[in-house]
């Protein structure tokens, strides 16, 4: 091989746009699932009647002062030691700017020293991207806006602004620019989001607004300098991120193309138009006159604490992944462990097998039949356990045990061994099994002569035939099997 | 019937005793107030209803046979940058005209626990920033001592109250001399605590960093008695020291032999000569008492101001941003809320807060934080650094409390860097977060009165207090003159 076939490959040389790299880092913001806000008593709720989870330190009324929300700290420690962060002693910073549903007009959020610095996210695949830091700070009120276009505030007749959202605590997970392809984004915040949910920092639902991701995106020819970036705003799901930072990836690339700059700004990500728009630029951007904020002391949680916290850390997604891959000997970033860890119900596929499943099986039973399913599914694992046992020894066939599945989850549980006499799904003998396949034979004397002659398709008559004869009781492998041997 | 007791601690041992009406007390002092709050206007609101009503209720305890508390009946001018529920608490400032707090500052609560009867809300240069009060969008407070002066600031009505006895006590709040320099303009005692030692909470910021809350009384004992009533922690103020009240009536009997009082050779320049005069009779004073007096240097001091003006500001940029019009206070319509803001803002605020916003949002802003506000915290440091150095030698530093006693209404107000100078000898204890009080001790030739001011190290209120104590009494003694 001549040294010129070696390729060296940019990004590993999995993505690239027109011979473009992609270069995105994340920000990610979650709400913190505290009893209470980060500096009040107020209620941390979501969805409640506008302005009944307020108080002085909430609106920001001359006077008030905040204390910090022991909780929202351990959540905190929990979010960055799940991200293999150091956790350090921190700081809160005054972040200054005007916006009416910014009550204090300025936030409180950790600048220069933040709790969580320096950590990784792993992605399913194995690879390892970077995190900056994780830090605390306040959310901010919500505006509506009313009349004008687009629920922008600039052009509309009024505001109206509900304060239950203030003071919720936030952690920013900010990501560095480790991000090669939307793929990998997706991958990232999808990995991010079950970490938060394991650890009990948050339920992380992009859809209401209690995840939230902010995308870093530029563009250059491999080896080439960093592009000029822009910032991606309200991206609302996962398969929109992926599509924003491809669709603002190939932006810049045409931009590129056409001999122009990439001006650095902030976009916002249309989801119906599937582009992205300015939002503001950096001229316009603010001077946040960033100082100690005065109200608060500095945040030393001490080793005892964030030791306890590391002890008291569940098993990770990555981690469950692996056990139930080990256990079951599927893939562990294949779909079925992927889907199943995701929903939380990986622990209870290992208790279906230990009370005498086969593991496999109740893998892919519970993957299929348990969308709706939480982390905790309503059928006892012993009554899913029944069924599967009366399947792999050949009392149900792979269609029975479905539908017996499918009464299983609509009752919450049961006995499979009842439900499958009520549905008249006795085992078929072999002996029974073979007088309808020769009966088949007989009665389409065609089609067996064309599946002799190797006509693959031609089964298709006599299986139908049989299934329909043995009233659904026989199983379909044993059909195939049966009238493979008889062709011989 | 006995006479009506003038002190504090004479009221509350007379009501609790039931050999005095709480009703009666208050009685007197609204009848003072109704005869000179004309002249002097000390009050923004006199909340005589309220006061009548709690006074009722404080006798109907001691009739009932229970114990009102360590300070029943005692009537107390709160300045009106206390959160009052229910009741206007402006920082006299229009921006916040009209607006009711929801809730009562944490010193508001306990006062009224412990048995206190406010009697209304005082007068206040607008956010606290000023020297004179004249600085008040509801009109200047005259001095009691001599109605054609100023009777300090910030907290000029809270001194001026207790100067004219319309309370035997007041609240004021001291960010860079706030509390001391009025006293020492109007002849009372004025006490600015370790940053920490009472509640913030409730408290209007002005420098968050800075302000701390603190008694005037006619006396010493009085001031004690406050302070020990409000100190202690809050779990509402994360920057409360965690310790209970302080300990300082105990101490106010002990005598100053063996103290070491420190003389400042470096002391910023520019005391009015009677001022400096008074200062050495003070130290002439505890030296006779057994004291001994030992020279301290402080080079950084003479920064102190300039890192003021940069800090305070700073944070008060921040802390009056929440002004706008859109929550509470006063809001000024316009097309949009950019121009809201302005017009609101514009209305609202007086020159003097202006001045201050625009100051400190420039000593924040990108590219000049380190030149200015980045250098200020500096200079903070090496003032506190100078004090550990000068307290490794001395109990309590003595300086005067102004430079200058009052001045006629009018005199500086046009001229902000002057007025900006009454604070040079208060400021240092601000930015250190140590305590100092004011303590009247003499008048000038004109007859103004003038104070000393006593300075300790951090939690240091009990040696402040015994040298407070120790002039009060050579004055006492001397008949008001040593």
């Amino acid at each position: 091989m001549s040294p010129a076939e070696i390729v060296v490959a940019p990004n590993d040389g999995s993505y690239l746009i027109d011979g473009y790299e992609l270069v995105c880092g994340l920000e990610v913001h979650v709400e913190l699932a505290t009893a209470t806000k980060l500096f009040s008593a107020s209620a941390n709720r979501f969805g409640d009647e506008p302005n009944t989870h307020i108080d002085p330190v909430t609106l920001g009324l001359p006077g008030a002062l905040p204390v910090l929300n022991r909780h929202a700290v351990e959540l905190a420690m929990r979010i960055g030691l799940a991200l293999n962060c150091t956790v350090q002693p921190s700081t809160f910073h005054r972040k200054n700017y005007f916006y009416p549903d910014m009550p204090k007009a300025y936030q409180i959020s950790q600048y220069d020293q933040p709790i969580n610095v320096d950590g990784w996210l792993e992605l399913p695949g194995g690879k390892r991207i970077g995190v900056e830091r994780a830090h605390l700070e306040e959310d901010t009120g919500k505006s509506t806006h009313v009349g004008g276009t687009g629920g922008r505030i600039h052009g509309s007749d009024h505001s109206l602004i509900d304060f239950n959202r203030a003071g919720v605590p936030l952690v920013e997970i900010v990501g560095r620019p480790d991000i090669a392809s939307p793929d990998e984004a997706k991958q990232y915040v999808t990995e991010l989001r079950q970490i938060l949910v394991a650890v009990g920092a948050s339920d992380a639902k992009m859809e209401e607004g209690s995840m939230r991701c902010d995308a870093n995106v530029s563009v250059r020819k491999p080896g080439a300098p960093l592009g000029t970036r822009c910032e991606i705003k309200n991206v609302n799901s996962v398969r929109s991120l992926g599509r924003a930072i491809e669709y603002e990836a190939r932006r810049q690339i045409a931009l590129i193309e056409a001999g122009e700059s990439i001006r650095q700004e902030t976009r916002h990500w249309d989801e119906t138009d599937g582009r992205t728009h300015t939002l503001r630029t950096k001229e316009d951007a603010d001077d946040y006159r960033y100082f100690l904020e005065p109200d608060l002391v500095p945040l030393d949680p001490g080793t005892e604490w964030i030791e306890a916290v590391r002890a008291a850390l569940p098993m990770l997604p990555r981690e469950r992944r692996l056990r139930l891959s080990q256990a079951t000997g599927a893939p562990a970033d294949g779909e079925a462990v992927m889907v199943v860890v995701e929903r939380g119900q990986d622990d209870y596929v290992l208790a279906v097998a230990e009370s005498g499943a086969d593991v496999a099986r109740a893998l892919v039973h519970v993957k299929e039949a348990y969308a709706e399913q939480g982390a905790r599914p309503s059928v006892p694992a012993a009554d899913l356990a029944r069924m599967i046992v009366m399947e792999t020894s050949g009392k149900l066939t792979s269609t029975q045990a479905k539908t017996v599945l499918a009464e299983l989850v609509a009752n919450g549980g049961g006995d499979a061994v009842a439900i499958a006499a009520a549905k008249g799904f006795e085992a078929m003998d072999v002996s029974a099994l073979e007088a309808i396949v020769d009966d088949a034979i007989a009665a389409q004397p065609d089609a067996w002569a064309k599946y002799c002659a190797g006509e693959e398709k031609a089964m298709g008559a006599l299986v139908g035939a049989i299934m329909k004869a043995s009233k659904g009781k026989a199983d379909g492998k044993a059909v195939t099997a049966l009238l493979q041997s008889k062709r011989g | 019937m006995s006479a009506t007791p003038s002190t504090a601690f004479e009221i509350a041992a007379a009501v609790r005793a039931g050999s005095v009406r709480a009703i009666d007390v208050l009685e007197a002092h609204l009848g003072r107030i109704a005869a000179r709050e004309t002249d002097i206007h000390a009050f923004n609101l006199v909340t005589a209803d309220e006061a009548r009503a709690a006074a009722t209720r404080i006798d109907d305890l001691v009739a009932a046979g229970r114990d009102p508390g360590p300070l029943a009946g005692v009537p107390i001018a709160l300045k009106d940058n206390m959160c009052t529920r229910g009741v206007p608490t402006t920082c006299s400032s229009r921006i916040l005209e009209g607006w009711k707090p929801p809730y009562d500052a944490t010193v508001v609560s306990r006062l009224a626990a412990m048995g206190a009867v406010s009697v209304g809300k005082t007068n206040l240069d607008e956010f606290a920033m000023g020297s004179s009060t004249e600085n008040s969008a509801f009109g200047v407070t005259l001095n009691p001592r001599d109605t054609s002066r100023v009777a300090g600031g910030s907290s000029g009505g809270s001194a001026a109250a207790v100067a004219a006895a319309f309370a035997p006590v007041s609240l004021g709040s001291d960010t860079g001399g706030s509390i001391r320099q009025p006293a020492a303009l109007c002849g009372v005692v004025g006490v600015k605590p370790t940053y920490g030692t009472v509640s913030r909470y409730g408290l209007v910021a002005f420098a968050s960093s800075l302000d701390q809350i603190g008694p005037f009384s006619a006396d010493v004992r009085d001031s004690a008695l406050i302070l020990e009533s409000i100190s202690g922690h809050d779990p509402l103020d994360s920057t409360s020291i965690p310790q209970g009240p302080l300990d300082l009536l105990s101490v106010l009997d002990h005598d100053v032999k063996g103290m070491r009082i420190g003389r400042i050779t470096d002391m910023p320049e520019g005391a009015d000569p009677d001022v400096l005069g008074r200062l050495e009779a003070a130290f002439d004073a505890l030296r006779a008492a057994g004291a001994t007096i030992v020279d301290v240097e402080l080079p950084s001091l003479k920064y102190g101001l300039t890192a003021y003006y940069l800090i305070a500001p700073a944070e008060a940029s921040s802390n009056l941003a929440r002004y706008d019009g859109v929550r509470y206070g006063r809001r000024v319509d316009a097309v949009d809320t950019n121009s809201m803001y302005m017009a609101t803002r514009a209305a609202g605020f007086g020159d003097e807060v202006k001045r201050r916003i625009m100051l400190g949002t420039y000593a924040l802003s990108a590219g000049y934080y380190d030149a200015y506000y980045g250098k200020a915290l500096k200079v903070r440091r090496l003032i506190s650094d100078d004090f550990a150095r000068a307290y490794a030698t001395a109990d309590v530093l003595l300086t005067p409390t102004s430079p200058i006693p009052a001045f006629k209404v009018g005199e500086k107000a046009d001229d902000p860097l002057s007025m900006y100078l009454c604070d040079v000898y208060t400021i240092p204890t601000n930015l250190a977060g140590h305590p100092a009080m004011s303590v009247p001790f003499g008048d000038s030739r004109e007859g103004l009165p003038i104070g000393v001011q006593v300075m300790a190290s951090t939690l240091g209120e009990q040696s402040m207090f015994k040298v407070a104590s120790a002039l009060e009494r050579h004055m006492n003694s001397s008949g008001g003159r040593s």
